[in-house]
């Protein structure tokens, strides 16, 4: 747990305008309310059973496993969960809270545009006025998804200013957010922002890791031996951890997405290539340049496009709990086009990350071992993207 | 005291407001911000807030937010900005403080950016996403060395938030008018001077008032109630309308005129 500023070792805080402090004291004060009252869990876990779709599988690649060769390969099903990725999980508790509250309106902001659509879902599920940001590039490379949003009825709004991704999209949400702060709920999508939405965030998402120990127990009588997934902010990697961070003898792999090369300095590897410093309200690491001015990023996926990364991962790192590599345009291309062939599962661009870290991990782990990879979300977004990538390459 | 007292002290004494006028580093480019800064202080202003440019100004508006990519643009940090005070100073005593984001100043380093402000000349530091909770770092380096920091207080902020802030904040308070980012408003919101007299029953500190407020009729409304008026947006804009004209000579004419509203003597009607 953080301390009670919100901090996880150096790492997190409340570095938010004045007018932002008092909102995030009643969102932290509501949430800790909502978390002593059983109501609320049960009303939480009653939804994420019936509406989502969990618990999610804990699937046995094998052809994987036979593909890489060495430790055994299990995927986390998040794919599964209804609107196609674990954002659904968060988006849940979030505006579940936003009711207690009493809050009649829900913005986002989106990358990849799937916790635009877990929150364009639950609002339409709930009845309450929905605005999302989105950065105007990643309007143009997920399509797909923007028209989902719209057909739920949510307010789409592309942001133009700055590098036009995420890192804008949550700029001109908290815009909105200190402009309508009476009416609305900022339902943060990852793992980072100010406290309370870090620990927030990666207590919604726990429920992932909490399923795959009961998962691995059932199955194998055991702890897995490791587990990846990819970093953007960091919430499906949080949530894969959360339980596992006092087991030593499970190895957590954060994988960041590399884009061209950390040489070329086109990449989101934020925890990889980046220094500390405060952005969006914590201290975490970032990638910013010599003056502290926050640098374009660039990953393939949308969802990774991200210069900020979650506090507590930060902390992982410094203290060596959690290893953090990074994965190249390129590899993640090969990979996804991999795990369609071997095991006819076709993954989003953001978790294709994770799987292409394996070719390393699995055979360095070894035969007997068991590696689970949280599968993040599903690829039907990414396939008009990927198509003109490959169609490049030729 | 602080300059900054000094010149709230000195406009009250003269029963007027202060006007504080907000410009962005840099903007719109290095050579014409030089200009525009001494234009502001020629205009009469009484405290200047000089803009350090950040990538992600999350709390400014669409204004503020197009002058610091431009001052970017420009390759305008922190070392030019000190630089350019320093100059400033040579002609110039008009209270300066730096508006920034926190990480700009953090990762200059604390003790060497409080070092570096007060040899340049700066009075002080007013950074926007550094609440009080946060700023222990900061104030460990900022107090001795002699620079203020301004808090901000909204309507939002609770009674222990303005304590905190009347208790921890140098210079003045900075009243946030309104919810929202900064940026012109035609109107002043209808419980501002509520807001402003619940910040005066808990400090003795000048209390100024910014977001929204773009015109000499504004200026003195709020000048009536509280001890300063800050004006940024509209001056960010006005720069930017003249850049490529008489830009010194429009400057100054627009602060002169918002100078002139906080002594009353200005049209009382909207323009």
């Amino acid at each position: 747990m953080p301390d009670e500023r919100g901090y996880f070792g150096a790492f997190g805080g409340c570095y938010v305008p004045e007018t932002l402090k008092t909102p995030l004291e009643e969102l932290a004060a509501a949430y800790a309310a909502a978390t002593a009252d059983p109501a609320f869990q049960a009303e939480l876990d009653g939804y994420l059973t019936r509406y989502v779709g969990r618990p999610t599988l804990l699937y046995a690649a094998a052809n994987l496993t036979r593909h890489f060769g060495g430790a055994t390969i299990l995927l986390k099903r998040e794919d599964l969960c209804h609107t196609g990725s674990h954002k659904l999980n968060n988006v849940l508790g979030q505006v579940l809270l936003a009711k207690r509250m009493g809050k009649p309106r829900v913005i986002a902001e989106t990358g990849a545009g799937q916790h635009g659509v877990a929150t364009a879902t639950i609002a339409a599920l709930f009845g309450l006025s929905c605005t999302i940001y989105m950065g105007a590039e990643d309007v143009e490379r997920q399509a797909l998804n923007v028209f989902r949003m719209r057909l739920l009825g949510a307010e789409v709004i592309p942001v133009t200013s700055g590098s036009q991704t995420l890192k804008d999209a949550i700029n001109e949400a908290f815009r909105d957010w200190v402009t309508n702060l009476t009416s609305t709920f900022y339902v943060f999508g990852t793992a980072a922002g100010p406290d309370p939405y870090p620990r927030m965030v990666r207590d919604f998402q726990r429920v992932i890791s909490v399923e795959i120990k009961a998962q691995m127990q059932a199955a194998y009588g055991k702890l897995p031996d490791a587990v990846v997934a990819c970093v953007g902010g960091g919430s499906n990697a949080i949530g894969s951890f959360a339980a596992f961070i006092d087991d030593p003898s499970v190895a957590l792999y954060g994988v960041e997405a590399g884009g061209f090369g950390l040489d070329t300095g086109k990449h989101s590897a934020t925890l990889t290539a980046g220094r500390p410093g405060v952005l969006h309200g914590s201290h975490s690491f970032l990638l910013q340049d010599a003056h502290g001015q926050i640098i374009e990023t660039h990953s393939i996926s949308a969802g990774l496009d991200y210069p900020g990364v979650g506090p507590q991962h930060s902390h992982l790192k410094a203290t060596g709990r959690a290893t953090y590599l990074s994965v190249t345009d390129d590899q993640v291309l090969d990979t996804f086009g991999l795990l369609c062939r071997t095991e006819g599962i076709l993954p989003a661009l953001e978790s294709t990350h994770a799987v292409a870290a394996l070719s390393t991990l699995a055979p360095a782990l070894g035969a007997g071992k068991h590696i689970v990879v949280t599968l993040s979300g599903r690829g039907d977004k990414d396939v008009q993207h990927v198509q003109r990538h490959l169609d490049a390459r030729h | 005291m602080s300059r900054i007292a000094d010149r709230f002290a000195a406009c009250k004494a003269r029963g007027e407001g202060a006007l504080v006028a907000y410009l962005m580093a840099g903007d719109p480019d290095a050579a014409r911000g030089r200009t525009a800064l001494s234009a502001v202080a020629a205009g009469g202003a009484d405290v200047i807030e000089l803009g350090v440019p950040f990538s992600d100004p999350m709390a400014d508006g669409r204004v503020i937010e197009h002058a610091a990519l431009r001052a970017l643009a420009g390759g305008t940090h922190l070392p030019e900005i000190f630089a350019t005070v320093r100059v400033f100073r040579q002609e110039y005593d008009t209270p300066l403080l730096l508006m920034t984001y926190w990480n700009p100043v953090l990762q200059y380093g604390i003790a060497r950016a409080c070092a570096d402000a007060v040899a340049a000349g700066v009075d002080g530091f007013l950074i926007s996403d550094l609440p009080p909770e946060e700023a222990g770092p900061w104030l460990a380096a900022a107090r001795p060395a002699g620079l203020d920091t301004v808090f901000l207080l909204g309507p939002t902020s609770p009674e222990r938030r303005i304590r905190l802030v009347a208790e921890v904040g140098g210079g003045f308070v900075y009243c946030i008018s309104r919810l929202g980012v900064t940026g012109a408003r035609a109107e002043l919101p209808p419980d501002l001077f509520t807001l402003i007299d619940t910040i005066k029953g808990f400090t003795d500190k000048p209390v100024a008032v910014g977001f929204g407020i773009s015109t000499p009729a504004q200026v003195a409304e709020v000048c009536a109630h509280a001890d300063g008026a800050i004006v940024g947006s509209a001056l960010v804009q006005t720069i930017l309308d003249h850049a490529d004209g008489e830009l010194a000579g429009a400057v100054t004419a627009f602060v002169r005129e918002l100078k002139a509203a906080t002594q009353g003597n200005a049209p009382t009607a909207s323009k």
